[in-house]
């Protein structure tokens, strides 16, 4: 169901809203005291990649109401993901399997 | 309710009450059929043009250093001085033929011009769903093509770097690449609208009736095809804002540390990767090819259901492989790149990905063939160009394969064998079923006939001249003979035994030039005086030909949008007299079956 | 001359045409920031150093270099502005047109403090003469994050639209006008979705 005409839908969806502009809000706090610590670069990018998606993920289901979206448009952004992870995939491999050697510049 | 109930508003059908302006009517349209229009005016003089600059080049390469016989004396000092033509000026012919081609000739003249004009009809539809996004999308190809044109005459000329703009020599070239760059990215925002608009329509749009199943597959191509645009193109767009600002605010995105130009350390800060630039292309550019090759796969395929009285053999099967070649085009792209120093792992993966694609190419054309078998074939214009196409494209596709196995593309790449393959599948390939679409759909956009002979003239001097023009090239690739070469090889020792083939192969294009006359007077006399059409010449299924007039509605296509009660190829169906059984025509109209 | 489905559904997809519409768009600019986002991967794991040296002065983390308390305020901003423009749509669906033109003008004022946020901070980078070509580092950063600050102003023009004379079809087309409002959020949270990745990837790692 995409089409929210009912106030009282509205309103139990503004109460979303709210907690997940504290989610967010913390998450971002969380993500930049982990920052301070300094930590390793693995490490480091993991951790803020993963609290990153959790921000994202919460602004695209929530936000862009792709929680409750038809399935046309979750397959479209599904292959959009996709495919950019593909790109990322395929070209840091290319990097390294042409002797890019190692984990330079971190 | 409202929305969906009639095509035009009620009043009699035709819309003649309507008072646009001259410009509103025919320049700032927002119908999809005037801007289809539009785009293939537009895209066929920006075909002759590209055509133009390669007779030039040809003759260069035929008679390397001698001056060109009166044209050549209308070209400036800094081009052809003494009619003889500089390697600058063959570099500059060279890049803006392949981009002019490519980007402004073939995608806007198979998906602009036959998608927009066709697609909605052929779902059943009044227009696209965005209207004037595809005006927007039509003057911003047009801008892009004003900014190409444009670069010819900026001091020291057009880009010269190759249709495919290598960084680091694109990144220190003259201003004309800038512009390229610019251009780029106005054709570019361009095809992603139009993309947009596509989709959106092909989802949202399709008549009652109308399941994906039962869509024609020239419906089918242009969706995939219009996917191919929406993902691919963007890093391109990334890719060309970074070059723009290697050239203009001298950052080093491509710049490698240490870069010596003309024996001096270049001024940058280095620690950019060449590399990256070819990635960024190719992640299009290869997609792209499949753009250029899907639309005229779908009109073969609707010619030849049309013209054998059959339906297509394995629609389903049809539909799976466009899909998956689809899927596929956007994991090969590096295939370009073997020679990069590519590692193993990924090497091996970009050929096992570039050979699996092969399969579905083949699947298609198969289906194609065996449709054939047993059909009543109707050797019509349109016809003969659809046939034509099949070998074409299977020689195109086949000498592919060697260049998609890194071991036999290392002596191939770069040489004349690559640009023998990628012509036949874009000219005696995709360009051979773009004029047969012209031909098949001429009388439905005019309401007029097209000239049977000077089309069997066309047809039969165009296929020959190209196997003239391209065949000798894989000739030439294997004795060794480079791409982009100025002098045509006559450089190399070892290309000594080949040469003659450049006088064969530039006399063959300029007749091909000869035969395509016939063609435009065609055209211009047909839309002057041609014998008048009746709605369905070719007694086709598919919606455009079977339930809109020809021309169709000006705003609204339909007289009431149609329903759809079957497949798009019902052609000789026993339960029905006709041998056609347009998609549309209601089960009760149902007739004895033939013999009864 | 009507084309169906501009505003109601079409029964078996469940969207509206811009619906579609603009989450294409979102997957086309996905992929142009993707193109951009491997581009930076592609040079920073090829850099024997990141940021390294930039004119003279050794940088061991691009938290030395960029200023990354602002840009978590700019952040936080940013995502106030999502929830601002989600509450604009809601209000609209919740027939108050007056709750719509405050909360609509808080995302846009929210935007402008974005932006201006990072005026200060590119003016910092020139006046140390940090400019793209002293070195990747700074390249890419310029071009990223210039990139979205032309979205967010391309958003920022787009809802100015239909806070002022855009909402003139509230009175016309109440419906059609609430389609609008949620298609302009579901770019608006893509912007925001970016600067969500961008800011811990350019800042902080």
């Amino acid at each position: 169901m995409s089409d929210l005409t009912h106030a009282e839908d509205i309103k139990k969806h503004v109460r979303v809203y709210i907690s997940v502009f504290v989610a967010l809000g913390v998450l971002t706090i969380v993500t930049v005291g982990v920052a301070y610590l300094e930590l390793p670069i693995v490490p480091a990018l993991i951790v803020a990649l993963t609290i990153a998606t959790a921000k994202g993920t919460l602004v695209a289901l929530y936000f862009m109401h792709l929680i409750s979206e038809e399935k046309v448009i979750r397959w479209l952004v599904g292959m959009s993901l996709g495919l950019l992870l593909t790109m990322f995939v395929l070209l840091t491999i290319y990097y390294y399997d042409q002797g890019g050697g190692i984990l330079a510049g971190f | 309710m409202a929305d969906h109930v009639s095509a035009v508003d009620g009043h009699n059908g035709r819309d003649d009450h309507h008072h646009e302006s001259f410009w509103r009517r025919y320049v700032f349209s927002t119908d999809h059929k005037v801007i289809g229009i539009q785009y293939g005016i537009t895209a066929l003089l920006f075909l002759l043009f590209g055509f133009t600059l390669m007779m030039l080049m040809r003759w260069q390469l035929a008679y390397p250093g001698e001056p060109l016989p009166f044209i050549g004396n209308l070209f400036s000092d800094e081009t052809m001085p003494g009619g003889v033509m500089l390697p600058e000026f063959y570099n500059q012919l060279g890049a803006m033929h392949g981009t002019i081609m490519v980007f402004l000739g073939v995608v806007p003249l198979a998906v602009g011009a036959f998608g927009n004009y066709i697609v909605p009809l052929q779902i059943g539809a009044p227009d696209m769903a965005f209207p004037k996004l595809n005006m927007a999308s039509y003057w911003c190809y047009f801008a892009g093509g004003v900014v190409m044109l444009s670069s010819f005459f900026v001091p020291a000329g057009a880009a010269k770097a190759g249709w495919t703009s290598y960084t680091p020599l694109a990144s220190i070239e003259t201003m004309g690449q800038t512009m390229w760059l610019f251009g780029m990215i106005l054709l570019i925002t361009s095809s992603l609208l139009g993309a947009v608009n596509f989709l959106t329509t092909i989802i949202q749009l399709r008549a009652d009736g109308m399941t994906f199943m039962r869509m024609p597959f020239f419906v089918w191509a242009q969706f995939i095809t219009s996917f191919l645009l929406l993902l691919a193109f963007p890093p391109l767009e990334a890719a060309s804002v970074l070059q723009l600002m290697d050239r203009l605010l001298d950052t080093s995105f491509f710049m490698p540390s240490g870069l010596i130009i003309s024996g001096e350390v270049a001024d940058a800060a280095g620690g950019g990767s060449p590399l990256l630039w070819q990635h960024l292309f190719w992640f299009l550019a290869h997609p792209e090819v499949y753009v250029l090759i899907l639309p005229a796969m779908g009109i073969v395929t609707e010619i030849i259901a049309n013209n054998t009285r059959k339906p297509i053999w394995g629609y389903k099967v049809l539909v799976y492989a466009i899909v998956f070649l689809g899927f596929m085009s956007f994991i090969v792209w590096a295939h370009h790149m073997f020679i990069t120093g590519m590692g193993t792992v990924m090497s091996t993966f970009f050929q096992t990905t570039t050979m699996i694609i092969s399969i579905p190419s083949v699947i298609i054309l198969t289906a194609l063939f065996i449709t054939l078998w047993g059909g009543s074939i109707r050797f019509t214009t349109p016809m003969l160009f659809a046939l034509g196409f099949l070998p074409m494209f299977g020689i195109g596709g086949l000498t592919g394969l060697p260049l998609g196995l890194a071991p036999t593309d290392i002596p191939l790449h770069d040489t004349y064998y690559v640009i023998g393959h990628f012509h036949y599948v874009v000219a005696p390939g995709s360009i051979l079923a773009l004029l047969g679409g012209v031909y098949y759909w001429f009388p439905k956009v005019t309401g007029k006939q097209m000239n049977d002979v000077l089309g069997k003239i066309h047809f039969w001097g165009t296929i020959i001249c190209m196997n003239f023009i391209f065949f000798p090239m894989f000739i030439q690739g294997m004795a060794g003979v480079s791409r982009r070469l100025y002098d045509g090889g006559q450089i190399y020792e070892h290309a000594q035994g080949v040469l003659y083939l450049n006088e064969v192969m530039s006399i063959a294009a300029w007749l091909l030039f000869v035969f395509q006359i016939p063609f435009i007077v065609n055209l211009v006399m047909s839309i002057a005086r041609g014998k008048k059409a009746n709605d369905n010449v070719w007694e086709a299924t598919t919606l455009e030909w079977a339930a809109a007039p020809s021309p169709p509605v000006p705003h609204g296509n339909f007289q009431k949008l149609p329903r759809v009660y079957r497949g798009p190829y019902e052609y000789s169906h026993p339960n029905y007299q006709a041998d056609y059984w347009p998609q549309h025509a209601t089960p009760e109209e149902q007739r004895e079956p033939a013999g009864v | 001359m009507n084309i169906p489905y501009t505003v109601t559904a079409r029964p078996d997809t469940g969207v509206y045409n811009a619906k579609v519409g603009v989450w294409l768009f979102l997957a086309s600019e996905v992929m142009l920031f993707g193109g951009l986002f491997s581009a930076y991967i592609f040079l920073r794991i090829g850099a024997p150093e990141w940021p390294g040296t930039i004119l003279g002065h050794q940088y061991a983390r691009a938290s030395d270099i960029l200023n990354v308390p602002l840009a978590t305020l700019n952040t936080m901003v940013l995502i106030a502005s999502s929830v601002t423009m989600v509450m604009s749509w809601a209000s609209l669906a919740m027939n108050r047109f007056d709750r719509y033109r405050l909360y609509m003008g808080a995302t846009i004022g929210l935007g402008f403090v974005f932006l201006v946020i990072k005026a200060f901070e590119y003016g910092s980078k020139f006046e140390h003469h940090l400019l793209p070509a002293e070195h990747n580092f700074m390249g890419i950063y310029f071009t990223l994050t210039g990139l979205h600050a032309l979205h967010v102003i391309g958003g920022i023009i787009v809802n100015s639209y239909f806070w002022g004379p855009g909402a003139r079809m509230w009175k016309t087309d109440p419906k059609r006008f609430t389609n609008r409002i949620e298609v302009a959020g579901l770019y608006w949270h893509f912007v925001d979705l970016v600067w969500i990745f961008l800011f811990p990837t350019i800042y902080l790692l």
